[in-house]
């Protein structure tokens, strides 16, 4: 399947609870086969930002279009079913094997049982984990590298337009990360899925976005490639922000 | 048991062949009062879960059952219900419901906050959440809860002889009352033995469970 295309229209969202707006006139679209990365601060938004694509999140003002059409007429869970969610803490269910996790997704389609397997197969390896070693283990029996990979292999599992991961690279070390990056990256692109993934690392947008969006304070600073953003920054802020990265 | 019967039980010589039958009594009168339990206890516990208002007043009550010493639960029973086994009944399972519903409760607020956003966020129900993540996660625990209540059970329903709903606590005190030792501590093993067997076997199961995580 390929990927379909993500539009952002004017959205905000305003929690109950906070004094400011959590996001403001956040508007841009995303290209079938995109890889973007949102970029910013803690508290900037870009989890908020992300979340409103799935409906985890409803925006208090706005629209957020998948393929031109308004997740808000579309029922919340027949939308997540086709929008693959992958986060840093993984979440993986402790009472499945990796196949059954992995399987999650088309399992809640209804897929017949076989079709689930192939699936699977195909998804654990293409994050280099070896289906006939991996498929029956636990959870607890991974590392945090391969829960991390099985987090988006399930995300993947329903053959989602759309992939949506906050922070999956985050609680590795280096190394594992660069390889998870490179996978990850080749996985998405290779299945065509407009990915749209949340870091705090400027070098990880960097190395893995087409093109990155810099929030600050619940808006968009700057979305631009990677080299024009380390070419021309918009603002003070997104230059402060790329300056160790330009070398 | 009524009295006619139980008139006849006590003329007769107190005789070990009782021991079987009314083992068989006491685990009726333990496992009836502990299925009640589950049926009220597992529901609340999960609304305890749920729910922040009604968690405290819940929780609170179960505290103070868990105080109350089993006599004096099956003392309160006679003014409400009269003797016999109903009333033996609804004591067992009022002692046995506290432990089911912390346990439940804990189980499910121990279930991983990520594992319920990842849920949601694949696109399950709320109804599919709970069947097919919270409660399997929560499980074990509760497992434990119902283990807990199931040993205080059985060792309480002793005590239903008191309020006339048989048991093997008949034979202790009839061995007591008669100086027939091999019978009070026939009866008395009978009792510990069944608790234990019960703790075991729900034990074995609880790390079967976590084992395969």
């Amino acid at each position: 399947m390929s990927g379909a295309t993500i539009g952002f229209d004017d959205v905000g969202v305003r929690y109950a609870d906070a004094d400011g707006d959590a996001l403001r006139g956040v508007s841009f679209d995303v290209a079938s086969g995109e890889v973007v990365a949102i970029v910013g601060p803690s508290g900037c938004g870009k989890t908020t930002l992300l979340r409103t694509v799935n409906r985890l999140v409803e925006p208090t003002s706005g629209a957020v279009l998948i393929d031109g059409v308004d997740v808000r007429t579309m029922d919340a869970v027949a939308l997540r079913r086709r929008v693959g969610y992958a986060i840093q803490a993984v979440g993986l269910f402790a009472h499945m094997t990796v196949a059954e996790n992995v399987g999650i997704v088309p399992s809640l389609l209804g897929w017949p049982r076989d079709r689930i397997d192939r699936r699977v197969d195909d998804l654990l390896e293409r994050v280099h984990l070896d289906p006939k070693r991996f498929r029956d283990r636990r959870p607890r029996k991974l590392s945090g590298g391969e829960a991390q990979r099985v987090g988006v292999a399930r995300a993947l599992g329903g053959e989602p337009g759309v992939l949506l991961m906050d922070e999956p690279f985050g609680a590795v070390d280096a190394i594992v990360r660069a390889a998870l990056q490179d996978e990850v990256t080749r996985v998405v692109r290779d299945l065509g899925t407009t990915t749209l993934f949340v870091t705090h690392d400027v070098h990880e947008a960097l190395r893995i976005a087409d093109r990155i969006c810099v929030m600050n304070g619940g808006r968009v600073e700057q979305l631009d490639a990677p080299a024009a953003i380390l070419a021309n920054p918009a603002t003070d802020f997104v230059r402060r922000l790329f300056e160790g990265a330009r070398a | 048991m009524d009295s006619p019967a139980r008139a006849k039980l006590l003329a007769q010589p107190p005789m070990m062949h009782d021991l079987a039958a009314h083992a068989m009594q006491h685990l009726i009168l333990a496992g009836t009062a502990l299925g009640a339990a589950l049926l009220l206890g597992a529901p609340m516990g999960a609304i305890c879960a749920r729910s922040g208002l009604l968690r405290g007043p819940l929780l609170a009550a179960a505290g103070i059952g868990r105080t109350i010493p089993s006599l004096a639960v099956l003392a309160l029973m006679l003014p409400l219900l009269g003797v016999g086994v109903p009333p033996a009944i609804v004591a067992l399972a009022l002692l046995a419901i506290p432990p089911i519903l912390v346990n439940v409760d804990l189980g499910i607020r121990a279930v991983p906050a990520a594992a319920l956003d990842a849920a949601t966020g694949l696109g399950m129900t709320a109804r599919q959440r709970f069947a097919r993540v919270v409660a399997p996660l929560a499980l074990p625990v509760a497992l434990s809860g119902v283990r807990t209540a199931a040993t205080e059970t059985i060792a309480s329903a002793t005590l239903a002889t008191f309020i006339g709903a048989g048991g093997l606590g008949d034979d202790i005190v009839r061995g007591l009352q008669t100086g027939n030792d091999p019978l009070l501590f026939a009866a008395a093993a009978t009792v510990a033995m069944l608790a234990l067997a019960v703790e075991a076997g729900l034990g074995t199961l609880v790390s079967a469970m976590e084992a395969r995580r």
